[in-house]
């Protein structure tokens, strides 16, 4: 039996890997790819006369694989099957990390999950709390509702756009511009960023299409995503080394981090680093800058 | 547990194992097919009578043909075979009770 240390709310998610909980020649041993998440999946992955096998194969996963730093998320099924209040009982009595709502549409479904997630961790005697709660939204009701489902629980770290059952609501096809989901992705983004979570890309299907993917990795990263859902472990490599930051941006956050503790001890608030001027505006990004980079083994300082 | 009925779990793929439980008399009475079964066929057989003995189960035909699971896919297996078998599959799962 490894029990899991305390999940963390807010860490570092730049890849999230879908895998059937079903499959175990999969799951026994998903910690050597380096994801930063696995997503262990109950819910389309799974045929519906196999839900009940997963669960039993999810419940010895999570007793019994050490996945060490990997975080261990498992998508259940949506609200709207008969089985989602079992797979929140396993998830609580196996000590997942987070559980991924499929489907979500609106903060009463939030709250639904909530009061189940509660009620297993008191059957369980699992700490209050300890589960945590991330939202997928796939359908146009789900991107209108996106701030008051990233705001509606304590537990919510973040939440992705699915964009098979998007697409398949709105009628569009994917395009390699990214024209489609563009606003769904913005509108996501805002309040995400509003209430103060993470946001996460869909997955990119096409495993042929190398260009395809990188581009939209590249648009992930400029659009202000964290971190992007995946189907292979192939994908994996290419997602971090476009959301590792730069040597450059590495080196002026750790000068503007450092400029900043000295100045504000002095007495002063804004000056200027290389030409541009620096307030305290800038610190979060600087320092946000230097975790990443230290979680990318790019970083060995002392500021953060 | 009651076998009441026969029920199977898992599949053939690599890594897996594929479990059929059977009503019988007498005891279990087990037949185990596996593709690892010169280096673990002992350890197999040990982990699926332990998980039968804590469902207790006293009485059933079981077959199992191994693909090379590990021993957490194993239990699994049985448990969600003979949860099966009496219907109990679906819901209310005794997670940390006899399923641990």
């Amino acid at each position: 039996m490894i029990p899991r240390p305390k999940p963390e709310r807010f860490r570092l998610r730049r890849t999230m890997i879908f895998m059937s909980a079903q499959k175990p020649g999969l799951i026994k041993d998903a910690y050597i790819y380096g994801v930063d998440s696995i997503m262990l999946d109950l819910e389309d992955a799974v045929a519906e006369n196999q839900k009940d096998a997963a669960r039993f194969s999810l419940y010895h996963t999570l007793k019994t694989i050490d996945y060490g730093d990997t975080e261990v998320i498992v998508r259940i099924n949506g609200l709207d099957t008969p089985h989602w209040q079992e797979d929140i009982r396993v998830c609580v009595a196996g000590g997942a990390d987070g559980i991924r709502i499929a489907k979500c549409e609106s903060a009463d479904d939030v709250r639904t999950v909530e009061a189940a997630v509660e009620k297993a961790e008191e059957e369980f005697g699992v700490e209050k709390g300890r589960t945590l709660l991330m939202a997928a939204l796939e359908s146009p009701k789900g991107i209108l509702n996106a701030y008051e489902i990233c705001a509606a629980s304590d537990r919510m770290f973040g939440v992705a756009i699915s964009g098979g059952d998007f697409r398949k609501c709105m009628q569009t096809k994917p395009t390699a511009d990214g024209i489609d989901m563009v606003v769904a992705r913005g509108q996501m983004l805002i309040a995400a960023r509003a209430a103060g979570v993470q946001c996460f890309d869909t997955v990119f299907t096409n495993l042929d299409d190398k260009e395809g993917f990188e581009a939209e990795v590249r648009q992930n990263k400029a659009m202000g995503f964290d971190g992007k859902s995946l189907i292979n472990p192939k994908q994996i490599r290419y997602v971090h080394e476009v959301f590792a930051p730069t040597e450059k941006e590495i080196m002026q956050a750790e000068k503007i981090v450092r400029a900043y503790r000295e100045q504000s001890a002095a007495g002063v608030g804004v000056f200027t680093v290389d030409g541009k001027m620096i307030d305290i505006a800038f610190i979060p990004g600087a320092e946000r800058t230097l975790r990443l980079a230290r979680a990318c083994g790019m970083y060995e300082g002392d500021l953060v | 547990m009651e076998i009441l009925k026969p029920a199977t779990a898992g599949t053939l793929e690599s890594s897996d194992a594929q479990i059929t439980v059977e009503p019988a008399e007498g005891g279990i009475a087990l037949e185990l097919h596996s593709s690892v079964m010169n280096q673990y066929g002992r350890q197999i057989k040990a982990t699926v009578l332990e998980t039968l003995e804590r469902l207790g189960v006293e009485n059933a035909r079981v077959t199992v043909v191994d693909k090379g699971a590990l021993d957490c896919t194993l239990k699994a297996r049985v448990e969600c075979a003979v949860f099966r078998s009496c219907d109990k599959s679906q819901a209310n799962i005794p997670w940390g009770g006899v399923i641990r």
